[in-house]
């Protein structure tokens, strides 16, 4: 018979201590959330107010609000999502759906994954290169949107490309076996299974975009505008930038602090409620998947 | 007799692999049979020649010819989707869609251009008598089709595959993952669905291929070893092989 060392005990506080390690570091991640949204509070909340989310700045940006880089990143979180969004679910739905594994596929997904890496500043130049100078559409909300929306295009195609593949193939076959087209099987069957996948993919994205600094740059964002656009040619201000600009250049940056931490504040609120409604979003239509 | 389904000299390849040799085998209308094996023996293969659905898969070529209804459905001018009408398919796991009962019958319909919803309703309330499942789910339509029983489901999904009419239905181990009574009420469905169409059924269960199939093909290696009446092929089978593997010596 073999004989079993008898070591429960020291297996026991192994497993103990482990598991201990893995739990302290997930709070680990938890707690840092929490404290980078305290300091914002402790330091921004009392700048909170109603005027500050609807005035305009004032006192060279050491008084009143911040409501033109509100409205200046919802322009370019849109203009941007109104470029990244068709052209990354339709791609991911060609990559996906219709390329046949080998080459074509393989290296279409390498440059994707390469385009992701590339840091947001390299976009900022491209961006301005192209865009501002090469094409004339001069510091606008157009340049700015087209760059953001070249630089969340790779996540967008990711998310719905992985939220296509969560699709079980059974349910393809089961459509297809019916004597429905490709098209038919990913417009009635494939889509609506992964619609929630792709929305949230989709809302996340827009997180990312709202926070994003370099690349609008040299490609929109303006110093100090306190107005609002007219059109898609106009300059605005936008959070992050603004942010960067009141904590590092502004005319008083030690008056201005507290309108800094504001600022930020407001920021991290935009893409909290953003996850948040990319959650809700997700529960909703996964529901109303399966009834419909 | 004319043969609804025909292969002659049929091979077919997964890249190098060689995974259906030189099959020439012929089906009668209105007749149920039953293709088994063991594991990886290419009979569920040669199941998705009749629908195409082996053209999913990268990397597979074909030669020789296979006929529904006299017609080459390799040839290049045949309509797949077409095809596939004529062919209904019901798999080894239930697949209903994410839709209603009622939906899930009717998609055949849809995306083959009925917009007729008054025969739209009529037609998916036959096929659900067809598939015996309307008595059990006449008052839940709209209800999702996760709502159901697997086995229930399995129905839904023979429901489904009617709903076009067919003049085929292939069987891929329908009752595989389903309970001893749904895969009773399965079998039974198999008899009587037999009238109105010619059924291939590929299982595991030889008691299952005994009660269901009027005729039986034995698939090794990717060779049909033999094909013949069921009641024979059981009895007394010809080749070695068969009657090992029916004699449960190995597989």
């Amino acid at each position: 018979m073999i004989k079993f060392a008898d070591n429960r005990a020291s297996k026991q506080r192994k497993e103990n201590l482990a598991f201990l390690t893995f739990r302290i570091m997930s709070y680990f991640v938890v707690v840092i959330l929490a404290v980078i949204i305290l300091f914002l509070l402790y330091n921004g909340a009392r700048v909170i107010s109603w005027d500050f989310i609807t005035a305009m700045p004032a006192e060279g940006m050491t008084k009143g609000g911040i409501f033109p880089a509100i409205v200046g990143t919802l322009c370019l979180v849109a203009g941007s999502m109104v470029f990244a969004f068709p052209v990354g679910v339709l791609s991911a739905i060609y990559i996906n759906e219709y390329a046949k594994d080998g080459l074509f596929k393989r290296f279409v997904k390498l440059m994707t994954n390469n385009l992701a890496g590339i840091p947001s500043i390299v976009f900022g130049l491209f961006g301005m290169s192209l865009f501002v100078n090469t094409l004339g559409f001069g510091d606008s909300i157009l340049s700015g949107s087209l760059t953001l929306g070249l630089l969340t295009l790779p996540v967008v195609i990711r998310t719905t490309e992985e939220a296509l593949r969560s699709v079980d193939n059974s349910f393809r076959q089961g459509s297809l076996a019916l004597g429905a087209t490709k098209l038919q099987t990913i417009r009635k069957v494939v889509l609506p299974i992964s619609f929630p996948n792709i929305i949230t993919g989709l809302i996340l994205s827009i997180g990312r975009v709202s926070g994003e600094t370099a690349p609008i740059l040299f490609t929109v964002a303006a110093y100090f505008l306190p107005k609002l656009p007219h059109s898609i040619f106009d300059q605005v201000m936008a959070l992050p930038y603004h942010l960067y600009v009141i904590s590092t250049s502004g005319t008083n940056i030690e008056e201005s602090r507290p309108m800094a931490y504001g600022t930020a504040l407001v920021l991290i609120a935009f893409v909290l409620i953003m996850n948040i409604i990319a959650n809700l979003l997700r529960r909703y239509f996964s529901k109303k998947v399966k009834m419909n | 007799m004319n043969s609804i389904i025909s292969t002659r000299f049929l091979n077919l390849y997964y890249n190098e692999f060689h995974a259906l040799k030189g099959i020439t085998m012929d089906i009668q209308p209105n007749t149920v049979a039953a293709l088994i094996g063991p594991s990886g023996c290419g009979k569920s293969t040669f199941l998705r020649l009749f629908n195409r659905m082996n053209d999913l898969i990268d990397g597979v070529k074909i030669t020789g010819d296979v006929l529904v209804n006299g017609k080459d459905i390799y040839a290049d001018v045949l309509d797949v989707v077409e095809l596939r009408r004529t062919v209904g398919m019901v798999f080894q796991k239930p697949n209903p869609f994410p839709k209603s009962i009622f939906e899930n019958v009717a998609y055949g319909m849809r995306v083959n251009g009925i917009t007729d919803n008054q025969y739209i309703a009529e037609k998916v309330e036959e096929s659900l008598r067809q598939a015996a499942l309307w008595d059990e789910v006449k008052d839940k339509l709209k209800k999702s089709a996760f709502e159901i029983s697997g086995g229930q489901q399995q129905r839904l999904c023979i429901a489904r595959a009617l709903a076009i009419e067919p003049k085929i239905l292939l069987m891929d181990e329908p009752a595989s993952a389903l309970d001893p009574i749904s895969s009773a009420k399965i079998e039974e469905l198999i008899w009587e669905l037999k009238k109105d169409y010619t059924i291939m059924i590929v299982t595991h269960n030889l008691q299952q291929a005994g009660r269901v199939s009027d005729t039986t093909a034995f698939f090794y290696l990717g060779e049909l070893v033999e094909y013949g009446d069921t009641k024979e092929i059981f009895t007394q089978p010809k080749d070695k092989k068969t009657q090992n593997y029916i004699t449960g010596r190995f597989g």
